[in-house]
């Protein structure tokens, strides 16, 4: 049986579980967040991406209860939010320090917001069994946090703020703390248990890669407006403007003007000397508009010869060699000094690689391989 | 090597200012009362032997038979206990206020805590008479506004003594709760709020159990000194404040019997080596929970 995609944001019938309506928030005369809407829908796994500073942490508070609005309204489940105190909303946070008692132990910690629910001895009982296994836990139950792993921790806090079955899971940078490989796994583990459960979950993170693995979509922030909402793919793919290009990955901007050639095909006028590059855009430009060109590095091809089929050609030598292990990227200097970065797979050992610094080389790409973009 | 040496020099502090001296209290406690200079007999001078020979627990035992001793010690216990209670509750909200005011005001408010100490402890303890005394500022104040008819009685009452307690000791509560509070994460504030907690709540489940080890560090802090306190119920309470220290100031100096009064101070440092060691306790288990 074929499962529906999951995209209720593309359903006009679908009701949001959060609706941010011109929300505004100022500390002082400093602006956190900037007239902002968006909806977020029920069983998302929602990220907010964005440098330190974009108020991704600050929506997020908002959402929790710890920050007041100071324009503009947020609904949960239709409900408007503003008046209701954090321990009265139908949300719960995963700290990014974790936040566990440390008087308490790891049961105690999980059993915490249930105590507070006057849940029944059995009850919680259940429920807290219920949390250690889903968070594989059960063998620390009787400890303190002190007496765990990072790791361990990590998954406490994430069982804790999941014992109340909320209707929204709010991470604030849940696995910033962890080291590279087990915050890959974790990255995994946090997605089965966002299915497991059909919890909201809203995650605010910097770490792109983070946000690409998790998220079904993907908020790009910046200066407290969102500069995208999108599916990891199309804001890797079809970045809406140049910030979010370089936010996103590596990336090649090439500036110039834009000239129509032909049915949604545009040629990039941009250094002198070189001969105008060839992009497909549905975005329309009127003659002579300024335009930038992104291309990702692992879209642009390196070869000794001039590629015959390719749309965009052109010729320089190699400047550095980045070795990723299992890519390589090739900093080319153009003679205008433009770098354009192209990456391959190490298909081959390294002794066979086929440049070296210093060769000249022609890099290509097609016409759709980039998103013309006109800020 | 230089381990030994390092060790060394503390016990050769606690061994010359506290041992020494404990050990000459103990066996003039163990003396008769004599008049001559020094006013006990015996002396090293009769030689090792009738020395020796001629220290009993005497004094210890007449302690035990009169009972103003006892009711001394019991008096000053529960003096020290109360006023440790009443230093918590004024001493808390304090440092709560501090842990929670603005960054850039909190050397400030330190600063406040701490001046009293800039004057001496005896002229503020005499400004405390000037305040609580029939003519003093509290009285006249409390007339002038009307909520008193005629002046009211503190100054030489145990009342005057827990005031003074109170107000001498509150930095010493004040200190270790502040530092505790103010290493407390403010995100698990939060957390317990956003699990359920009303701030009450989360103030009884988290901040309380988490400023533990500052208030039981500023109980003993209190406790302490507040036992053997002298000053403070001589000049501020009346002939109805039986506190011990009060009792060993008058034996030594008004009765002129060292060997009472010693033996008075031995008991005294017994009585408040238990909750020393407690103390002690507390300090290193803390220690250790954070290491």
């Amino acid at each position: 049986m074929a499962e529906t995609v999951f995209a209720p944001w593309d359903d006009p019938a679908e009701k949001p579980l959060i609706r941010f309506r011109n929300v505004t928030k100022q500390f002082g005369s400093f602006t956190a967040i900037d007239d902002l809407t968006l909806d977020i829908f029920e069983r998302e796994f929602f990220a907010l991406l964005g440098p330190s500073g974009c108020g991704k942490t600050t929506m997020m508070r908002m959402l929790a209860g710890f920050e007041t609005i100071s324009g503009g309204t947020i609904e949960l489940a239709g409900q408007d939010i503003a008046a209701v105190p954090p321990n009265k909303r139908a949300v719960n946070m995963m700290f990014q320090s974790y936040a566990l008692f440390p008087h308490l132990s790891v049961y105690d910690n999980i059993a915490f917001g249930l105590r507070r629910d006057r849940k029944s001895r059995g009850e919680i009982d259940a429920r807290v069994a219920e949390m250690l296994k889903l968070t594989r836990l059960e063998k620390f139950a009787r400890r303190k946090p002190h007496q765990i792993s990072g790791g361990q921790r990590q998954r406490v806090a994430l069982a804790r703020s999941l014992a109340k079955a909320p209707k929204l899971l709010l991470l604030d940078e849940p696995l910033g703390a962890l080291d590279a490989k087990l915050r890959q796994a974790t990255q995994f583990e946090l997605m089965d248990i966002q299915e497991k459960t059909g919890t909201t979950f809203v995650i605010v993170t910097h770490d792109q890669e983070e946000a690409m693995t998790v998220a079904s979509r993907v908020a790009v922030m910046d200066e407290g407006r969102l500069m995208q909402v999108a599916t990891p793919e199309r804001i890797y793919e079809a970045p809406e403007s140049v910030y979010v290009a370089d936010f996103i990955g590596d990336v090649n901007i090439l500036t110039g003007t834009a000239q129509a050639s032909g049915e949604a095909q545009f040629r990039v006028i941009w250094d002198g000397e070189q001969t105008p590059l060839v992009a497909a855009s549905s975005r329309e430009f009127h003659d002579g508009q300024a335009c930038h060109l992104a291309v990702r590095p692992e879209k642009v091809s390196i070869s000794a010869e001039r590629p015959e089929a390719a749309e965009n050609a052109v010729q320089g030598k190699v400047l550095d060699i980045a070795y990723l292990g299992n890519l390589s990227t090739y900093h080319v200097e153009l003679p205008g000094g433009q770098i354009i970065k192209a990456q391959t797979a190490n298909t081959r050992r390294i002794s066979r690689r086929s440049f070296t610094w210093e060769d000249p080389v022609w890099v290509s790409w097609s016409a759709t391989a980039g998103v013309l973009l006109a800020e | 090597m230089q381990r030994v040496i390092l060790i060394a020099i503390p016990y050769a502090w606690l061994l010359a200012l506290f041992l020494i001296p404990f050990v000459i209290v103990f066996k003039i406690s163990l003396s008769d009362i004599a008049l001559a200079i020094p006013p006990y007999t015996p002396t090293l001078d009769d030689g090792v032997g009738p020395f020796f020979r001629a220290l009993d627990f005497e004094n210890f035992a007449f302690l035990m038979s009169d009972d103003l001793y006892w009711k001394a010690y019991l008096s000053s216990l529960r003096i020290a206990v109360i006023s440790t209670l009443l230093t918590l509750l004024v001493g808390y909200p304090v440092a709560y206020a501090m842990a929670r005011a603005p960054e850039e005001w909190r050397a400030t408010l330190m600063m406040l805590v701490i001046l009293p100490f800039w004057t001496s402890f005896l002229i503020r303890v005499y400004a405390w008479m000037g305040i609580l005394s029939q003519e003093g500022f509290l009285n006249q104040f409390l007339l002038w506004t009307g909520v008193i008819g005629e002046p009211l009685t503190i100054l030489n009452t145990t009342t005057a003594v827990y005031i003074g307690i109170v107000y001498t000791y509150v930095p010493f509560m004040i200190l270790p709760i502040y530092a505790a509070l103010d290493r407390l994460d403010g995100s698990l504030i939060e957390a317990a709020e956003d699990l359920g907690c009303s701030r009450l709540q989360a103030f009884w489940l988290v901040t309380v159990p988490l400023s533990k080890n500052g208030i039981i560090a500023g109980s003993f802090l209190v406790f302490i000194p507040a036992l053997g306190e002298f000053v403070i119920p001589s000049l501020l309470g009346g002939s109805g404040t039986l506190m011990i220290g009060k009792v060993l100031w008058e034996e030594f100096f008004n009765n002129r019997d060292w060997p009472v009064a010693s033996a008075v101070a031995v008991i005294l440092l017994l009585l408040l080596i238990v909750p020393i060691i407690l103390f002690q306790r507390n300090q290193q288990r803390q220690a250790e929970a954070e290491g």
